[in-house]
Formats: structure tokens, sequence, C-alpha cells
């Protein structure tokens, strides 16, 4: 019933962060009404491999995000109602190889070592081992237990699901246009369908995520940044890892526009193996680009060579947002009180949501934060600028 | 009871001798003629599985027969996942069985030509009825025009053609309208600006009109993969059969009415020696005509509308009733002297068999096309062809950014203006993915899509209407609106199949696995419905499966919507619309 309804928190937005929020939230009793414009978990949640990483990451603030988030994807997934808790983790890893110079990936292994990450410096003789069907031009590698692998998809229908059962709502193809104030405070959601009453709006709307802020008052910059996957046909296990080109770190951090691609491979519980990823900042630009492709294909046969005869079939991508200094925006915006950030987690948000969604109900209830939350503030320079 | 080849004896296309082809099927020699697809090679000698599926290990063979559906898998030479109906047979080929997902072992020979025109003025997708017009148009209309297609030679799925291996000496005789044909086919293949890519598909359409093409043995490794820039692009990219689920359809043995087809006018192969036809519409009558040709005993018709549906249909426009009277008055006659029964308001809601199709249950609908209980029978069979009218191959243009609209017969179609111009300019459509109406309407719309197109690559605006092809359009576009009110998909199909029924045949997907995601997770639809059931994620990209997937979920959940058939654009999105190795990809020429 549009206009009768309250609750405590709107969530706008039903990808994986805003329902890692919904979850977290709900699982202390807050209520709360989760609306998306479109389908649930079909926007960039839909578009990404499933990345819960750590080995992408220089030591900083990010990175401490995600080792804690790694940490609370456990204890997410431990309290999410049976019938839909498998989400398709795999502790399956990450294995970051050169096959060049190894100086740069082993001083990189060595920081992120100091900064608590189990990262393993490997010969090219055990390469193999790891992988067997590697290229045989591997320099060096580094081997990251802590990378894992989940569905994003099924991951977000589930925490809205545990949502749902602890008697939130969630509501698609629903818009939320603007808030309500009074008193300089929110205290409601306009949407397509009427009025929502609340004492909370959290803006997780993704690449979207500007246009909200500037729709509710109050505009960050969060741009898209667009990256594809090729999907080849089902294969038998063929790559254990999440298997990376060293390149690869490099690219997270740039701001370049020009067309960026880091060989990303790994295999799927349903058999088909992953090749990514590009990114290009291209604004919302969704059409096809062979050259895109063609690129990716490439550096996945440059790895792994028994790739060139599989069939790729199928293609997607999806818009990756970031703020201009690359790090998450989490937390109250202070010009508009009520109004809340989590967005702007680029390529990580399946990784970083189990603990975004943790440090907004910290922040939301007054809790001790488990990370310092000062790094994602909404009142930084980079993401106030217009 | 298995499939056979007919006997070049007494054959009324009089087939003469191929050239034997020195093949080997799971190491062991395996007669062979020159011209057969791998599909053909198999089912001549009486195997209709080939390929395991992954997850329940279960046998499968062809069943859309025309490259649709990717569930007749096999590995040639090592390289696993191509599609037995599409690829001809070579002198040493070494085709396995594939067991559930390989890895590929290339034992083949790359040998990529480059001879590819890079640029046309015009680019034709598709030479069946409608491209094979719209290339004779645009060609005549003085521009360059290139026409690509996945067969050996024109004609698409309506002139399909005995290889010319079989030496056919009255090849006119397993055709309608072969004259008529073969003199444009051959004015085609004379026709100083048009240029036919035979065994080639385009796999990508970038803005721009920019078409990826790749060239060679069908799903092989080594084709050529390259662009071809177009000033105009006409997509007539036709349409394969709608198979409606239900227990035991995935058995081998269980076929597309189109299949059945394509299997018997291009291979002369009979699909069983017992054969059901089922499903709705006036398409089944040639199917069941074909089969005749190549000596199957068919054992019934059954059409699920009523009579008293059909009738009431086609007389909402008694012109373009009259015009095919005759032609349904000779069917008639057709199926009366083999004793053919022919049922309406009866089909097939069951197949039973362990590995293959033995029996199946037949059963008398309502008016919703719910089973009446008590009317079940069974009858035993060696085959079954179903074909609930025809899905259009939409992909290409909703990459390029067609809007798309519901068809006569409800399902999805391309918006065109009546120049036969999508919404996206300089693109045209013609044929079936404009509405399911037939290859006369499929012509016509063809010769106004290329003359059209012809203008906009010459930049001379929009051309003279012809009378008669517009009349000739509006009176296919009747003729079509007639068909759909005569045999429409009424909604109780759903009632045949259960919640163990496989829905998505390539990624194993049953009814309740997908009912299940909608109730457990409320997705409704689009790509988080697949990935949150796996259906529509598997070779065919849902081709098959996307129409029930969206009917079966709506039935779950209380939201108005437009219509039964009413099919996201999203289910219709499939940037690569046929795989690509990804060496080719790799080694894919340079832009201009």
């Amino acid at each position: 019933m549009p206009g009768a309804a309250t609750a405590d928190v709107v969530v706008v937005g039903a990808g994986i962060v805003g329902a890692a929020c919904a979850e977290a939230l709900t699982a202390v009793g807050v209520k709360v009404v989760v609306v998306d414009r479109g389908a649930v978990a079909s926007g960039t949640t839909a578009s990404g491999e499933g990345n819960v990483l750590v080995s992408d990451k220089e030591p900083g603030p990010e990175l401490e995000l995600a080792i804690a988030s790694h940490a609370e994807w456990s204890a997410v997934l431990a309290r999410l109602p049976e019938r839909v808790a498998d989400v398709e983790w795999e502790d399956k890893g990450g294995f970051v190889v050169a096959k060049t110079d190894p100086g740069p990936l082993k001083e990189f292994a060595a920081k992120q070592q100091a900064a608590g990450v189990d990262a393993r410096v490997i010969s090219p003789e055990d390469a193999f081992e790891l992988e067997p069907l590697l290229t045989r031009n591997v320099t060096i590698g580094v081997h990251y237990p802590d990378d894992a692998q989940l569905q994003p998809v099924l991951a977000a229908t589930a925490l809205l699901t545990a949502v749902r059962d602890r008697g939130g709502s969630v509501r698609s193809g629903m818009d939320a246009l603007s808030v309500r104030t009074a008193a300089g405070r929110v205290v409601g959601v306009e949407t397509s369908a009427g009025e929502i009453a609340c004492g909370a709006v959290l803006n997780a709307c993704g690449p979207w995520a500007g246009a909200f802020g500037a729709a509710a008052g109050a505009p960050i910059q969060v741009l898209p940044r667009r990256g594809m996957i090729l999907v080849t046909a089902p294969l038998p296990q063929c790559v254990r890892h999440k298997v990376y080109d060293a390149d690869y770190v490099g690219a997270v951090g740039s701001g370049d526009a020009e067309l960026q691609t880091s060989t990303v491979v790994e295999s799927t519980r349903a058999g088909t193996v992953l090749i990514g990823s590009s990114r290009e900042r291209i604004g919302f630009d969704d059409s096809i680009r062979v050259k895109v492709l063609r690129e990716l294909a490439r550096k996945a046969v440059g790895l792994f060579p028994f790739l060139g005869d599989v069939a790729v079939m199928r293609t997607y991508g999806g818009f990756r947002p970031y703020a201009p200094d690359h790090l998450p925006i989490i937390g109250p915006d202070p010009r508009v009180p009520g109004l809340w950030h989590a967005a702007g987690h680029e390529g990580a948000g399946i990784g970083l949501a189990a603990s975004t969604g943790r440090l907004i109900t910290e922040l939301f209830l007054g809790l001790t934060p488990h990370v310092a939350p000062d790094p994602f503030r909404v009142d930084r320079p980079a993401v106030l600028a217009s | 009871m298995n499939a056979y080849l007919r006997p070049a004896e007494g054959d009324p296309a009089e087939v003469g001798t191929p050239d034997a082809v020195q093949i080997t099927v799971d190491g062991q020699p395996m007669r062979a003629l020159a011209g057969q697809t791998v599909a053909a090679v198999m089912l001549a000698n009486g195997r209709d599985a080939w390929r395991t599926t992954r997850n329940a290990g279960r046998p499968r063979g062809v069943f859309c027969g025309i490259g649709a559906c990717y569930d007749c898998l096999v590995v040639v030479n090592g390289i696993p996942d191509i599609r037995a109906c599409q690829r001809t047979i070579r002198a040493g080929d070494a085709i396995t069985t594939q067991r559930g997902a390989v890895l590929p072992e290339s034992t083949e020979v790359r040998e990529v030509s480059k001879s590819a025109p890079k640029a046309a003025d015009v680019v034709v997708v598709g030479a069946g009825p409608a491209g094979v017009a719209a290339a004779l148009a645009a060609g005549d209309a003085g521009v360059s025009v290139v026409v690509i297609d996945g067969g050996r030679a024109v004609g698409g799925q309506f002139n399909r053609q005995l290889p010319v291996e079989f030496k056919a000496r009255r090849p006119e005789r397993l055709q309608h309208g072969w004259g008529a044909f073969t003199v444009q086919r051959d004015r085609l293949a004379k026709h100083s600006r048009i240029t036919h890519l035979a065994e080639s598909s385009v796999w990508a359409f970038e803005q721009g009109n920019r078409l990826w093409v790749q060239r060679g043995p069908a799903d092989g490794v080594g084709r050529e993969v390259f662009a071809v820039d177009a000033k105009a692009v006409v997509l007539a990219t036709g349409a394969y059969d709608r198979v409606l689920p239900f227990p035991g359809w995935d058995l081998p043995g269980v076929y597309s009415a189109g299949a059945a087809q394509a299997l018997a006018k291009g291979h002369r192969i009979a699909v069983g020696k017992r054969v059901l036809v089922a499903g709705t519409g006036p398409f089944l009558l040639p199917v069941a005509e074909s089969l005749i040709g190549v000596g199957a005993q068919v054992v019934g018709l059954l059409e699920a509308n009523s009579l008293k549906t059909v009738r009431k249909g086609w007389s909402t426009d008694p012109l373009v009733a009259t015009g095919k009277f005759r032609e349904a008055l000779g069917y008639g006659v057709l199926l009366a002297r083999h004793r053919i029964p022919l049922r309406h308001g009866w089909t097939v809601i069951a197949a039973h068999g362990e590995d293959h199709v033995e029996a199946v249950t037949i059963a008398r609908l309502d008016a919703d096309w719910n089973p009446i209980p008590g009317s079940e029978r069974r009858i035993e069979v060696g085959a079954v062809c179903l074909g609930f009218g025809f899905t259009a191959q939409l992909e290409l243009a909703v990459s390029a950014r067609c809007e798309l609209t519901a068809g006569p017969d409800g399902g999805p179609a391309v918006t065109v203006d009546a120049n036969q111009q999508t919404t996206t300019p300089g693109v045209y459509a013609a044929g079936e993915l404009t509405g399911i109406g037939g290859a006369d309407l499929a012509s016509a719309e063809g010769r106004v899509a290329g003359t059209a197109a012809a203008h906009h690559a010459l930049a001379a605006g929009i051309p003279p209407v012809v009378a008669a092809d517009v009349a000739e359009v509006v009176k296919g576009r009747r003729f079509a609106g007639a068909l759909a009110r005569a045999y429409p998909v009424r909604e109780g199909w759903r009632s045949w199949s259960t919640q163990e029924t496989v829905v998505c045949r390539c990624e194993e997907v049953t009814r309740g696995d997908i009912e299940g995601a909608v109730v457990e997770r409320g997705v409704h639809d689009g790509r988080a419905l697949k990935l949150t059931s796996r259906a529509g994620l598997g070779l065919c990209q849902g081709r098959v499966c996307s129409r029930t997937v969206a009917a079966l979920a709506a039935g779950q959940y209380d939201v108005p919507k437009a219509g039964q058939d009413d099919v996201p654009k999203a289910e219709m999105k499939r940037p690569i619309a046929v795989p690509v190795r990804l060496r080719d990809l790799a080694d894919a020429q340079e832009e201009l």
C-alpha cells in the first residue's frame, strides 16, 4: 500500500551492496524496505565475476576493508536461511603470474605480506603444480589462498530473502525519485509508487549513485567504468584458481580512459570459464566492442594456450561504480541528515559488500566500527567535488 | 524404430550415387556419403544420440535440426561443441561422442583463407526467401551486396536442397515453388554485384553497421573472423520451431518438426519408421509430406487446436483463407491417400523410453489446451516431431538496437516501417523476424527491404512505392494475422509438464528449479532469473527455452503482464550470436 508504507531505513538499490546493508540492518532488528527501479540483482551485481579478493589491492584502507569483509562474509553466509544459503562460495584462492620481469610482482607481494595478506611466492616449476594448463612462459607466481569467489546473484537474492524473512520488504520495479525532508532531516522517500515514510535513506545505487545523490539534494562523484567478461562453453574442471596476469594489479587503481584489459581466468561451478576483464571509461555506453573482446581473448590464450580451441559462447558486462579516488563511499551524508551512502565499490563490490553492510549498521546504531570508517567518509574532497 | 537413410531406389528425387567418404566414429569406420552432415551420417547409420549431458548424463542427438538448439554437439577431430546438424563431413574426420563437457585436443589443421570482402553497400544476413529476395532487389538497384548465410547453398529452411554431391536428377519433386526459386538462385549466383558467403555466420553486430563474420566449416577451429562494413543492412535471419515442454521431450527421438523436414528434404533421412507429428499450424502438413517422401509411416498428425478454433480463425479473413484453401485440400488428399489420421484438439503430453522414445501419451485437449482426464492413450512410435509455431531469430536485431514488438502470434518481432526499416536507421528487417507469416510474405518483404536498403546506401532517399510488392506484403500480413488466429497457442500447455520436467535443455534446468527461483528468491525475470536458475545460460543462449521460462515465471507471481508471450528484450540479447573459438577471436583481422 503505497503511502502507508513506513520503514526505519529505505535502501535504494537491490544490488549486492544494498542487499548486504539491508541484511545487516535487519539482522539487528532495523525495519527495512529495499526498493529498486528494475529487477533485483540485475545491474552491476549481475555483470561481474563474483570476486572476493585481497590479491589485487595495495596496502591501505581498501585492503583493510577487503580483509575484514572476507571474514565477514563467513558470518553473513552462516546466518542466511538454509534454503538459499548456497551461493557457490569457493575458497579457490588467487594465483597471480608474471610472464616478464619477476621483480615488480615480488615487491608487490612483499608489501601485501607486510599488511597481513597471505601471499606466497611460487617458482615457475611449482606454478604448474598449481595450474597444470598454464603457459610455460611464467617467470614467477604469487598464490593468495584467501581469494575467494561467490555467485553474486545467488548471494544478493539470498540476502534479500533473509531481509524478507525478517519482516523487511523488497520492491522491484519501484523507482526512488527523491527524498522528503522535514526540519532538515529525511522523513521519507518519494517513489514512482508513492511515498515511503522513513527515518533514513541509504543510497546503494551503484553506478547510478551519483544521480540519486543529486536527486536527494546531495550530489556525490560516482562514475561508471565499463567491464566486459567472456564466457566459454562448459568445460571439465581445468582452471583451479582465479588466475591473473600480473598486470591486473596496475589497472585497478588507474583512471585512464583508454581501454585496459588485464587477464583474469577462472572456472565456475557450472563448468564455464570466465575471462575478464576490461576497463573502459566510456560512460553508460553498453554497445558491444569487438576490439575489447579480441583483446580479452588474446591475453587469455597467452595465459592458458589450451583456451585457443575453446568456444566462447557469451559475453556480458556492466558498469563498475568508482569514486575519483578509487575508494568506496560508506557513511552518513552531513549535508542531508538521514541520508546515507554505500556506493563506489568499483570492481570489488561483491567482496566488500559484507563489511560495507556491517559498517553501515555499526555507524547507524552508533557502535564501534570494525574497520576505520574515516577513509570512506562521504565528505571527502574527491567525492564532493563537482 | 530407428532413423534411416531412404534408399535411392524409387526416390522421386532420383538421387544419384554419392561418393563414399572415409570417416570414423568413436574409432570405428562408419559408412558416410559426400555432402552429409555429421548428424545425417549418424542417423543414416541408425544412431540418434551421440552426446551425454553434463549433469544427468542423459543421451542427446538432433533436436531442432537447423542449428538453433545446440543439442546435437559432437567432437570432430578433437574439437568439442560442434553442432552435428551444421557440420558437413570431410574425408578423414574422426568423430567422437561428446560425454558431458570436454576439453579440446585439436588434431585439426588450421587453414584460414584471407579473401573476404571488407565492405559492401548492402549486407544481407540470411539467404532464405527474404534474404535472397532482398539481395536481388538491392543488387538490381545498382549497389554491391554481400549475402551471409550459414548454409552451404542459398534457400534457407524453406528451399532446403539436397547436397550437390547427391546428384539428384529430379530435386524439384521435393520442393514447393522450385521453378521460381532456381531462377532466383541462379540469378543470385551470376549477379555481378552480389557476393554470397556460404558457411558463414554473423556473430556480432557492432554499432555503425559493422558485422563480424566467421567463415569456414561449422563450429570448427581456424575459421576466418573478419568484419564487413555496410552502408545498409538487411536482417533476414528467419525463425526456428517453438516446442513446448512435457515429460520426456528431451529424449532422443523427439524432434522439432523443422528438424524432421530438414533431414528429409536435405538428406533423405527419416527420423524414424513410425513417426507421430504433433503441434499446431499448417506447417505440420508439409512436414508430414516430407516424412512420407522418405518412406516413414506417419501414424498420425495431431493438431492441438480444435477444428472450430481453426475454422473460426480463418473465417476472420475469408479472402486470405480462400487463397490457401486449395493448398490445404491438396494436403488433405495426401493424408487420406496414406491413411494418416488428422486429429484436431489432440496433442502429445508425454514421451516414454529409457534412452530413446518408444511410445508417447497423447490426450484430447480442452479449449484452453488442458488435457481432458481419461482421454489419454499410449501409442508406440519411433520418433515424434513437434511444432507449436515459430520463434524469430532476433539477437542481431537486438544488437542493432532495433525496437521489438509483439508479432501476430504474440511472440517477439522487429518493428518495421513501410520500407521494412527498423527503428535503427539503415537497418532493415524482412521475413519471419518481423512476424511469423511464411515464405510468400518473406519474399515480398525482402524485395521491399532490399530496394529500400539500396536507396539508403546510395543516399537516394526513400524508393518509389512498387504497388505489386506493397499489395503482396499487405496480403501476406493479413495471412499472418489469420494464421495466428486459427492456430493460437493456449495457456494450458503449462499443465503438460511437471516439476521434474527439464525446461532448459542445455543446462538441464527443471520447471521446479525455475519456479523455485521465483518463489524462494523473489526474482521475476531477466538476468537475475537466468543467474539464479541457470535457465538460458547454455550454448543455445535461451533460444529454445526463453519464452517458456518467461511464461512459467510469470505464472508464479501476480504482476500485470502485457501478454503470455511478451518476452523482455533482455531475453533475446545475445551479443555473441554464435560461439567463436577464442584463438579465432584473438586472430580477428584488424579493423579498417
